[in-house]
């Protein structure tokens, strides 16, 4: 609780005393492209062969004849939308960008680089971690978005190969029963998983203490806190937004 | 300059700062002395606030530091230059991005007229050719001179220096030093650095206070020391045999 209270406050600090605009847009470009762009290879990669095997194996387990085949792309796709891109994703970049985040914030600290802002007046923890957590805003979705399509293609290169379902069943599966809501879902947890990946990596990294030791320690402490408030937060926004 | 008085600072039950008081003055080289643990980089810690004192008072130029409303003490702390012992550089930047860093983020100065300021600086420091070069790709005695040459980029009026002479070979802390004094002569700043450095206190000690146990013990200048009568400074002071020589010649 005490952990949780010292979170809310860095939180809020981040909003106080704030450079100027300009000097958060340009900051918060790079971060884009230290968290977006630098991510996109894994993502994409780790992405393409989740929806190659969820293809290969829902068609392997469903061996009753009076389900047809295209139920593959529909499960496909379903998964992909509601789970897989972006928690799987945010479980991944949890262990990526989330570590990097601890462990570059945690050095800063032990080095004395955060004192220095703070000495010069600056909002360290703004300055440092806001654009960080706005930068991972925008990035992640849009990362989800390219994690779901790579995922789906995925698939169809496993229905192509693999040789369990035709494309035309798959393709025919993917359209079946398609509920817009779920991509807006898909988004929400995105904004959701993308706020507490960074939030909480940067909190882990900004606090640090002692050497080069705790500085692992805290990368480590961020990425699992990080996976289980995703897994949480994934319970809690699926109760609240999915359940009737 | 600065006047601090009965700062007391503790963590959890241990007492760091017993009721500290000392002014430091404008245009002049103040020295914190002390073993290591008496306290002299808490002491630095909380007149620059990175530390919150339990109690007592801060004053920079009769300005109320510990109490001040966030925007007086935004505009205190933008007048402050501090040296970090590692330097503190921001490894992602080149030298040149470190010294203009305060000048980027604190003024609205041209661009031509931040490098015009940043270049006089490091020629000020004496690194002329080393602009483009990464922290990691210079020596720990340059990357000193580039944290005094941002520290006083800003025409900062207080200068800090913790430990300024760690891990430095004598030839490089003499010249560290010298630049120190000759800067606070020159523009007339308050420096105030902490050291356990002997060398560096015979060398450019005008002001000096010694710590101990959390309390001042002593205070004068570099002809002082040497007959201070105070044990505990006598100790610290002839703790090496070549400063035990010097006193008995």
């Amino acid at each position: 609780m005490k952990n949780l209270g010292r979170y809310l406050i860095f939180i809020n600090s981040l909003f106080k005393n704030r450079e100027s605009f300009k000097t958060y847009v340009k900051l918060t470009f790079e971060e884009c492209m230290l968290v977006g762009i630098n991510s996109i290879v894994l993502v994409g990669l780790v992405s393409l062969f989740i929806g190659a095997v969820s293809t290969l194996q829902t068609a392997y387990n469903l061996v009753n004849p009076l389900i047809p085949d295209s139920v593959v792309g529909l499960v496909v796709r379903d998964l992909t939308i509601l789970e897989l891109a972006p928690t799987i994703t945010a479980i991944i970049f949890a262990g990526k960008v989330g570590s990097s985040i601890a462990g570059n914030l945690g050095t800063m600290r032990i080095t004395e680089q955060i004192d220095a802002l703070e000495v010069m007046g600056i909002n360290s923890a703004s300055y440092l971690v806001l654009p960080k957590i706005v930068g991972t805003l925008i990035m992640y979705p849009l990362l989800v978005i390219l994690a779901g399509v790579l995922a789906i293609f995925g698939g169809y290169l496993a229905a192509k190969f693999g040789g369990v379902v035709s494309t035309a069943n798959y393709f025919m599966g993917l359209k079946m029963d398609f509920n817009q809501f779920t991509v807006s879902f898909a988004l929400i947890k995105s904004v959701v998983f993308g706020f507490l990946v960074s939030s909480i990596s940067s909190y882990m990294g900004f606090f640090t203490k002692g050497g080069a030791l705790e500085v692992g320690q805290a990368s480590t402490r961020a990425v699992t806190v990080s996976c289980i408030a995703i897994l949480f937060s994934d319970f809690i926004l699926a109760q609240l937004l999915l359940v009737r | 300059m600065i006047e601090v008085k009965n700062l007391v600072k503790s963590f959890d039950d241990k007492v760091v700062l017993d009721g500290i008081s000392t002014t430091f003055n404008k245009g002049k080289t103040n020295l914190i002395i002390g073993a290591s643990g008496s306290g002299k980089s808490v002491m630095l810690k909380n007149i620059v606030g990175l530390f919150k004192p339990d109690s007592g008072e801060i004053l920079y130029n009769g300005r109320d530091f510990i109490n001040a409303h966030r925007d007086l003490k935004t505009e205190i702390r933008r007048e402050i230059g501090m040296l970090f012992q590692g330097g503190a550089l921001f490894d992602s930047m080149t030298v040149e991005q470190n010294v203009k860093f305060p000048l980027d983020i604190l003024t609205d100065m041209p661009e031509d007229e931040k490098l015009d300021r940043v270049n006089f600086c490091l020629k000020r420091v004496k690194l002329e050719d080393t602009n483009k070069r990464m922290p990691s790709e210079i020596s720990g005695g340059m990357q000193k001179r580039v944290g005094i040459a941002r520290a006083i980029v800003n025409s900062s009026q207080y200068l800090f220096c913790d430990e300024p002479n760690s891990g430095l070979d004598p030839i490089t802390s003499i010249k560290i030093d010298r630049l120190l004094a000759e800067i606070t002569e020159e523009y007339q700043i308050t420096t105030v650095i902490v050291t356990h450095d002997m060398n560096s206190v015979m060398e450019i000690g005008e002001y000096i206070m010694f710590l101990s146990n959390s309390r001042k013990l002593w205070e004068g200048n570099s002809d002082e020391i040497m007959h201070s009568g105070v044990q505990e400074l006598d100790e610290f002071v002839f703790a090496n045999k070549m400063m035990r020589k010097f006193r008995d010649q």
